[in-house]
């Protein structure tokens, strides 16, 4: 029994992990095809089918290239820092229920590695510390661009993390739980939560933007004022780290946003558990495919639109975002006094 | 003089930037689906508009022998002095030219492709073609000399050769030295 367990975990693990990965070398890939097609061009198509090889490429690039460490840098923390953003980065996917539990003998294996009772702010936590590696990048590099960024980025974040919070805390009140097993089972059985919270889903989305860094909030990196960032001074593979770890952030961010407002794994209109085990197919396929969307949301928006300046920044996460994720608590309990 | 004054005043809806947002998402969606720009170099050549210098040429005449007379006009009128021609009398005495160069040499990496060498040659002997995508790795193969020039006549007379590359059609830009 406990063995069987064990091993289906491990299973899960790798799944998960090489998926991530995956996904994150798609990603590059897409990123460089969809913006060159929006600005009528081809991008990349020349390495395997079509470029499907071109993120290979790139990555046997990144490792073949010369690593260099600055003299002014601080070692320990320049070395650590791409380490700290990578792995959170990449751990947060645990908590994230990727399909309907399948069923393997006499076993129901639920599809997701741990549902831990307290998942959400197992995400906000490991978020959090993920910046801690952006900030460390920007001091431990020793020159100034990248302390720059460094600073942007921890103000950026405890901004836009606050109404992040915020606009989880409406969902939490309706659903009552902090599970995500929990949070996709509501979501089942009434509907999705986009449609009760649609505020709140407005909030998140433009916080994950924030919160991962992408335009058109990329203060931490803005390569016109920045040159590049919390990653100028990093070479090689060190660069390598912190570009995935911003892909591995926005693919948890689209599953976070997923799984908490868009259903997760939910397929609207069939029913999964009568399905057996090609309803869990096809709620991994849906989920990937609603992660997918968001993934390519991120990239659509990034070549859609120009950034903002800093203090339009901190005027949209103190002025707007937040008070309307208050408002939007406040309104959720009304609801809720007045439903019960 | 009367000044327009343009002013932008954001209309209520405007103020919450979401209208704007969601008409900019569906423009690049929308072009994300239009034709593209680019050309894939190697395989599709682009075809420069008639007129385009590239490439010199010497050109022949319909006995198949170079029309150039060795006047050094164009030698005179290139302002990169990136021509080098030594004259000699021609082998044939059958009331064709008399003069016609024995040496006659282009240094492509001075020439500036202005084409006054070929509005300089009383005979049409010279013209730049459209040819671009020559390279080598090294400057003396980048001086082109007389068999050169003639061949790049062969293989530019009888048409544009990037639109028979794009046919289909295998023409090598073999000029000697090129
Ligand atoms: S194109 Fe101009 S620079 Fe080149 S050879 Fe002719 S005259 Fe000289
Ligand atoms: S190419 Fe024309 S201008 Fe130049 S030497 Fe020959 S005939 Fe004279």
């Amino acid at each position: 029994m406990i063995p069987f367990y064990i091993g289906a975990t491990l299973v899960k693990v790798l799944v998960v992990f090489s998926a991530t990965l995956l996904m994150i070398m798609a990603m590059t890939l897409a990123e460089r095809r969809v913006s060159a097609f929006m600005q009528y061009r081809l991008g990349p198509n020349r390495v395997g089918w079509g470029g499907i090889l071109q993120p290979v490429a790139d990555g046997l690039k990144f490792i073949l290239k010369e690593d260099i460490i600055p003299d002014k840098a601080d070692r320990p923390i320049y070395l650590m820092a791409p380490v700290i953003t990578m792995v959170p980065a990449l751990m947060t996917m645990a908590v994230i229920p990727f399909g309907a539990p399948l069923q393997v003998g006499e076993y129901m294996v639920p599809l997701q590695i741990a549902d831990l009772n307290i998942g959400l702010l197992y995400i906000l936590a490991l978020t959090s510390v993920g910046v801690y590696g952006i900030v460390l990048a920007g001091w431990g590099s020793g020159s100034k661009y990248p302390l720059l960024g460094g600073l942007r980025s921890s103000a950026q974040l405890i901004s836009y993390e606050l109404a992040m919070g915020l606009s989880l805390i409406g969902v939490i009140m309706i659903t009552g739980g902090l599970t995500f097993g929990e949070i996709v089972a509501y979501q089942q059985e009434t509907g999705w939560n986009i449609w009760k919270q649609p505020l709140a889903a407005l909030i998140f989305l433009i916080a994950i933007f924030a919160e991962t860094n992408r335009l058109p909030f990329d203060m931490t990196e803005a390569e016109q004022e920045l040159v590049g960032g919390y990653h100028t001074e990093y070479s090689s593979f060190k660069f390598a780290m912190f570009f995935m770890s911003e892909y591995a952030n926005m693919i948890t961010a689209s599953a976070f946003m997923v799984s908490l407002f868009f259903g997760g794994w939910d397929v609207p209109f069939v029913d999964e558990a009568a399905l057996g085990n090609l309803g869990v197919g096809l709620s991994v396929l849906a989920f990937l495919a609603k992660v997918g969307f968001f993934l390519f949301l991120y990239i659509w928006v990034r070549w859609t639109f120009p950034r903002f300046r800093y203090d339009q920044l901190m005027r949209l996460g103190w002025k707007v975002l937040l008070p309307l994720a208050l408002a939007n608590v406040f309104l959720t309990g009304l609801y809720l006094v007045w439903k019960a | 003089m009367a000044t327009v004054v343009r002013t932008y005043e954001p209309g209520y809806w405007d103020k919450f930037y979401l209208p704007a947002i969601a008409r900019g998402l569906l423009l690049t969606l929308v072009r994300m689906f239009r034709r593209k720009d680019t050309i894939p170099y190697p395989d599709i050549k682009y075809v420069p508009a008639d007129g385009y210098r590239g490439l010199h040429r010497l050109n022949k005449d319909e006995d198949g022998r170079i029309k150039c007379v060795a006047c050094e006009m164009c030698q005179t009128a290139c302002p990169a002095h990136c021509i080098d021609i030594v004259p000699e009398p021609a082998p044939w005495d059958d009331g064709g030219e008399e003069r016609h160069p024995a040496k006659f040499e282009i240094d492509l990496l001075k020439c500036i492709f202005c084409g006054f060498c070929e509005l300089a040659c009383p005979k049409d002997a010279i013209e730049l073609t459209e040819i671009y995508d020559y390279a080598s790795f090294s400057r003396d193969d980048l001086i082109i000399d007389r068999e050169g020039l003639l061949k790049v006549y062969d293989i530019t007379s009888m048409g544009n050769i990037y639109e028979r590359q794009n046919r289909g059609e295998s023409i090598q830009i073999d000029t000697g030295n090129l």
